[in-house]
């Protein structure tokens, strides 16, 4: 195997310019997989980060009759906070937030819209609603900059907001935007006016009444109050990951064009090799090499190339992987409207066992596409290929 | 002729199918080759010496009869057999050198005993007393594209040397070489062959081979015409 290798690589170095397209081309493929691999991580863990830290706190307790896919659900999906849940909402440990429909009128226009209460002293989300405390206004409302830029509204705007109430009964009132967040997750800021829980359970007459309540610790898990459901943050992650699953299948088109355009060159040198090389495989035959250990020979040459271009790939894309990690990726301008959890930058994130997948898929494939055209040789008489005579 | 027998040959046949029937390049050959013979089998194209040859090295096999090499019979030695005898025992030298392009002169020189998986201080030893033999030393960096036919050919008789084979077997070495370079190569030979004792088997047409000859095996249409021992 040692002079194999020896052999091998000499071949391959005597080879010059052939050698190195290929190599180049293979090394690029490498790149780009782990590149595209680890944007996708970024982007991944970014997106989970943003949620938990946004929407989905450490897991949520909801209303038995609530279902986010259900406004129609929303009328009936409040109850009283549990007594259970005293404590953490004095530290401010568990985020309630009664959800209700509601309709806003910017700029004379009509705008159906999500109002959610949530308490001001809350510490799970990132929402601002420290500002609610130091605010006199009678609807003091945080709404998100993409509300705020689809709906030309700045802080400090008042706007008609109107609501059913628990009865039935439609009521209205000027809110007053009093900040405008920005965040990753468009469900906490497309089409959603955050107020005051206090003020919204007064407008709706449900005092003391939550819709979810959002939890800071997962060990609340296992308070599990009557008329109340936990959803783990991992269910509530679930349309992210299978997001990002989805979008890691269609990088597999991206890598088997990459991998086909990589393998078809080198088997294509595997070929031209072993057509051009007749005489040198008759020497080495002749010299006393077995057959086995010729196509033992040109398999090798075949996958040093992903061997190469891993080193190559190291050389040039260490660095660029690097500082793409530390700059990240911009997507400024377009993530607001894709409706996706998208930072305006990712930050990929390259972990060992991608490098190390990616590493070896390249080097078995090579292996195998080396393979196939070597076994001719297997077939060749040793007398016909020592003449160049082709076969 | 020395009495130990290297080669024995013995009603060989080669019958090679063609695409209107099949042709026979040896046609029942008969004979035996001894220790340090300086033999030449002779003969026009298409008269068998090559298909001999091959056979003696293994790289081919009787379609019917025996050649046994050095006690070896060629027919019984599976694909490994025969790669170890031509490894360890044989040597060759072909028309048109089969230099190992991307090698330098003493890579190629050093390919046989690296397959013999002797250690390097060994092999850096008999590669340079090789060249040396030859007068390639100043070529030791050299690529075979840098060199001249007769010092290629040089470079191919080194390779076939280096590990002292009992065997050499030559197919036509001066069929690229001018009148001047056969005869060095072949005094070179026919110096390895008093010296080392090693067996040299020429398959040529060529005249200045033939001069140089000890013994003459003539060959026409795959039979042995004449066989004769050269006194000079």
């Amino acid at each position: 195997m040692k002079l194999l290798l020896k052999l091998a690589a000499k071949n391959l170095y005597g080879a010059g310019r052939r050698t190195w397209l290929n190599v180049i081309v293979l090394s690029f493929s490498f790149l780009v997989i782990i590149w595209h691999k680890g944007l996708l991580n970024g982007w991944d863990r970014q997106a989970r980060n943003d949620m938990v830290n946004w929407e989905v706190g450490a897991g949520q307790y909801w209303q038995s009759s609530y279902d986010p896919y259900d406004p129609f659900s929303l009328t009936d999906a409040h109850s009283n906070i549990p007594s259970s849940f005293d404590t953490l909402l004095t530290k401010g440990e568990v985020a309630p937030v009664l959800i209700t429909e509601g309709t806003i009128y910017p700029g004379g226009r009509i705008q159906s819209i999500l109002i959610k209460g949530i308490s001001s002293d809350q510490k799970v989300l990132k929402l601002p609603t420290e500002k609610f405390q130091k605010n006199d206004d009678e609807i003091p409302a945080l709404i998100g900059s993409k509300m705020a830029s689809d709906n030309g509204l700045k802080t400090g705007d008042e706007i008609t907001i109107r609501w059913r109430d628990t009865h039935g009964t439609f009521d209205a009132n000027e809110l007053k935007v009093i900040g405008i967040f920005t965040t990753n997750v468009p469900t906490v800021d497309a089409g959603q006016v955050w107020i005051p829980l206090d003020r919204l359970q007064k407008m709706m007459g449900m005092p003391g009444e939550a819709t979810i309540l959002i939890c800071g610790n997962t060990s609340e898990a296992n308070l599990k109050p009557e008329g109340w459901k936990f959803k783990s943050s991992e269910e509530l992650l679930k349309s992210v990951t299978d997001l990002i699953k989805m979008k890691s299948v269609g990088g597999i088109v991206l890598y088997v064009i990459l991998m086909s355009l990589a393998m078809l060159a080198i088997f294509d040198t595997q070929v031209l090799s072993i057509f051009r090389r007749q005489k040198e495989i008759g020497t080495y035959i002749a010299l006393g090499m077995t057959r086995s250990q010729v196509v033992g020979l040109f398999t090798l040459e075949g996958s040093l190339n992903s061997v190469l271009a891993g080193l190559l790939a190291a050389v040039y894309g260490i660095p660029l992987l690097a500082m793409q990690a530390s700059r990240g990726l911009s997507f400024a301008g377009a993530s607001k409207d894709y409706g996706l959890v998208l930072a305006d930058r990712i930050f990929p994130v390259y972990s060992l066992g991608l490098v190390a997948t990616t590493i070896i898929i390249i080097l078995i494939t090579t292996t195998i596409v080396s393979y196939l055209p070597s076994r001719k040789i297997a077939k060749m008489k040793p007398t016909e290929a020592l003449r160049g005579k082709l076969q | 002729m020395e009495n130990s027998t290297l080669i024995s040959i013995e009603a060989l046949k080669k019958i090679f199918p063609t695409s209107g029937g099949k042709f026979t390049a040896l046609n029942g050959i008969n004979l035996t080759i001894g220790k340090a013979e300086f033999t030449g089998v002779v003969g026009p194209s298409g008269s068998g010496k090559t298909t001999l040859l091959n056979i003696i090295g293994s790289l081919d096999t009787p379609s019917e009869g025996r050649a046994v090499v050095l006690g070896q019979s060629i027919s019984d030695l599976n694909v490994k057999q025969a790669a170890l005898l031509r490894r360890s025992k044989l040597g060759f030298i072909f028309q048109s050198y089969n230099l190992l392009p991307v090698y330098t002169v003493f890579e190629n020189v050093e390919f046989p005993l690296l397959l013999l998986k002797l250690d390097e201080s060994q092999r850096k030893k008999m590669v340079l007393e090789s060249l040396e033999w030859l007068g390639l030393t100043d070529k030791i960096k050299s690529k075979p594209a840098q060199l001249s036919g007769g010092e290629c050919q040089r470079v191919a008789i080194a390779r076939a040397m280096v590990k002292k084979p009992e065997i050499v077997l030559a197919d036509e070495p001066t069929a690229n070489l001018d009148a001047a370079n056969s005869h060095n190569i072949l005094k070179t030979m026919v110096q390895l062959n008093n010296e080392l004792k090693t067996t040299f088997v020429f398959a040529t047409h060529d005249d200045k081979v033939i001069s140089y000859l000890k013994r003459k095996i003539s060959l026409i249409d795959g039979k042995v015409l004449k066989d004769e021992i050269i006194k000079n």
